[in-house]
């Protein structure tokens, strides 16, 4: 009797703790999403930092992404950029074929970024087949190649549309271009093998990158609070052990990494619309490795961190830029203090016991119901 | 307190609790044996376990008493033998799959999923009974809170069982050594096995925590109905809860029996307790 008391209170405040945690990250992001559009509508923005926004969103996406590899499924991808391509140039195609069906700029959008979602998905689930057999380093390494393979081949790609539909070539041997898709009159190359994709669209806004922000984190934290997320978290936490109750570790693996890709795909499709012209070279190794620095620094698993880790370390070298020749050095400088911050233990502690104060303010009504209800 | 159970003989030679005779036995264990490169960790492994058995797995350190549940639990795969559970074989079966089929089992050396709440690791044992899909762990519909609210009660009651409810909501790897062992056997015994593996169980326990988990053994069999076996050094422990048991040296079975039967064993004696004398 006592105890089905005891059982029904526990769940219930399990989820109000779980609830605020997550109800805080979607505080922060709606608040900065409208003190930043309050700026902008009303000019404040200048010209360059408006049109950091809807990439600043779409390293956001990347960073929540790559934490969910990295952070809750515990594997090191260091090709994450890779993703991010196909969903930008699986994106770029989509809303250029559709740019004569569908009037309509967000809806365009809006199915550009679920075309990029499901091929970075397949792309994800073609490549988690090897990869995810292997452990620790060494799926970090291959990760990395096929992060760069995804480059090379999206470098050589050749795509036109015209009323017959979409051709697609590829240009290996550096011998073809874009006047061998034998276009039909009125047609139009989109990819012109290393050029990239040139004179598509800009239909990405601010809007949209917040909405994906939101979504991302909606299915990420949703994730984690249930049996498929404790499944994966239980493989990183103790493989052996997830293994011997039960768990298919290879399944839980691959669905955390295709959905992973997935969202990278989706921000990949969002970055590709905010461009009139875009290069594969974009999404190299350094770009994986810049998204890897921002859940990093962020923290793994944390999501809200990798959104601050995001904003700050994309937008900080932007706002250096008139100091020129410091720009890296201050750069690096940031870099470290974040690192000693955020990885001291004692400053940790102190982080810490700064937050449960603040926390205890608003705990102490709830804290008097639980002693009296709780004995 | 502890009465004494009457062992009988079957086929295959084995013996097996008088009680579970009219049932098929939950595990039989044939011929069983694993190579490591030239070394022979385990040969000729032939056990047969009743439905509701305790039976202890003992033997001097190094006799591949963890190598046989590895085995068991197809953590190695076998180069001789059969294994037979609850009258299919698990041959060709992944460890997660044998966990289906009915063995749960614990570590010598603690693993659990540190970084977890007490609770998400018995959730996580929980993980084939909770019905939740892809898209509900996503998408939380009525089915979500439905199925996390049972899981939760369900939990509880499983941790109510060791008297863990308190911590439940404390992380896992914060949990004294004791309670930490504890846990594992909860999560193990949420996977709904036929069959519970203990590997050492009372390893760093004082004696009355040793006690306690004796009686806790007792419990699991009578509640649950379902057979324990155990790897076990403290000779307390093992004459005082085992029905059966099965001696392992050089990773040959040297003597099987009664508790009482395996005291008088001289061959046991002298490999075993033998051993002692000299270090
Ligand atoms: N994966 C492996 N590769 C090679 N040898 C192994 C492996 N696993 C176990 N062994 C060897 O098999 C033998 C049996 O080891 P096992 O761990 O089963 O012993 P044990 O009876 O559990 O001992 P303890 O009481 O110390 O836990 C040992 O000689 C060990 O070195
Ligand atoms: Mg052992």
């Amino acid at each position: 009797m006592s105890n089905k008391k005891n059982t029904a209170m526990t769940f219930g405040s399990h989820v109000k703790e779980l609830a605020k945690s997550d109800f805080i990250t979607y505080g922060v992001v709606i608040a900065a999403f409208i003190i930043v559009s309050i700026f902008s509508s009303s000019g404040l923005l200048g010209r360059k930092a408006a049109g950091l926004l809807v990439p600043v969103c779409c390293y956001i996406v990347m960073a929540l992404s790559l934490n969910l590899t990295v952070g809750i499924m515990g594997e090191l991808s260091l090709g994450h950029a890779g993703f991010m391509s196909v969903g930008a140039f699986s994106g770029v195609i989509a809303s250029m074929l559709l740019g004569e069906v569908i009037d309509n700029n967000v809806i365009r959008l809006a199915v550009a970024i679920l075309v990029g979602a499901f091929f970075a998905a397949i792309v994800g689930f073609l490549i988690g087949i090897p990869v995810l057999r292997l452990r620790g380093d060494y799926l970090a390494i291959v990760t990395l190649a096929f992060g760069e393979i995804i480059k090379d081949l999206i470098n050589c790609l050749v795509v036109g549309i015209d009323k017959n539909g979409l051709h697609i070539i590829f240009n290996f041997k550096g011998d073809k271009s874009a006047a061998d898709l034998n276009l039909a009159e009125g047609g139009k190359a989109i990819i012109k093998g290393a050029q990239g994709a040139t004179g598509t669209d800009k239909i990405a806004t601010f809007a949209a990158g917040f909405v994906l922000i939101l979504i991302a984190l909606f299915i990420i934290q949703s994730l984690v609070r249930s049996r498929v997320g404790r499944a994966i978290i239980a493989c990183r936490d103790n493989r052996i052990a997830a293994e011997s109750v039960g768990i298919d570790v290879m399944k839980y693996k691959m669905f955390a990494f295709v959905l992973s890709a997935a969202i990278a795909g989706s921000a990949g499709a969002l970055y590709g619309a905010n461009y009139s012209n875009l290069v594969a070279t974009k999404f190299d190794f350094n770009t994986s490795i810049l998204i890897l620095v921002f859940v990093v620094l962020g923290g793994l698993g944390n999501m809200l961190g990798s959104v601050i880790a995001a904003t700050v370390l994309y937008i900080l070298p932007e706002a250096l830029r008139e100091f020129a020749n410091y720009r890296m050095l201050i750069y690096a400088i940031v870099l470290i203090l974040v690192m000693i911050l955020t990885n001291n233990p004692r400053l940790v502690a102190l982080r810490e016991k700064l937050f449960s104060k603040v926390s205890s303010v608003f705990k102490k009504g709830k804290k008097k119901s639980e002693s009296e209800g709780g004995k | 307190m502890n009465k004494k159970t009457k062992m009988v003989e079957v086929p295959s030679h084995a013996i097996i609790p008088e009680r579970d005779l009219d049932k098929s036995p939950i595990l039989e264990i044939s011929h069983l044996g694993i190579d490591f490169g030239g070394l022979t960790a385990v040969d000729d492994f032939s056990i047969t376990v009743g439905r509701t058995e305790i039976c202890g797995l003992i033997g001097p350190n190094g006799a591949g008493k963890t190598t046989v549940f590895n085995l068991l639990t197809n953590v190695y795969t076998p180069t001789r033998g059969a294994i037979i559970l609850d009258g299919k074989s698990t041959a060709g079966k992944s460890t997660a799959q044998v966990n289906r089929m009915g063995i749960a089992r614990t570590f010598q050396n603690i693993r659990l999923f540190s970084n977890m709440s007490v609770i998400d690791n018995v959730k996580v044992g929980m993980h084939n009974s909770i019905k939740e899909g892809f898209v509900s762990s996503i998408f939380h519909g009525m089915g979500y809170f439905k199925a996390e609210k049972a899981a939760a009660e369900r939990a509880l009651e499983l941790l109510d069982f060791f008297g863990m409810t308190d911590v439940a909501n404390d992380e896992a790897g914060s949990l004294p050594y004791g309670a930490q062992r504890r846990l594992e056997i909860v999560r193990a015994l949420a996977t709904n096995p036929g069959i519970i593996l203990l590997d050492e169980p009372a390893a760093g326990m004082n004696p009355s925590e040793t006690a306690e988990l004796m009686e806790n053994i007792r419990r699991i069999r009578d509640t649950f109905q379902i057979a324990v076996m155990l790897i076990e050094h403290d000779m307390n422990l093992v004459m005082g809860v085992c029905e059966g048991i099965c001696v392992l040296n050089y990773g040959k079975i040297i003597a099987k029996g009664t508790p009482e039967e395996i005291k008088a064993n001289p061959t046991v004696i002298e490999a075993y307790l033998g051993k002692r004398k000299e270090a």
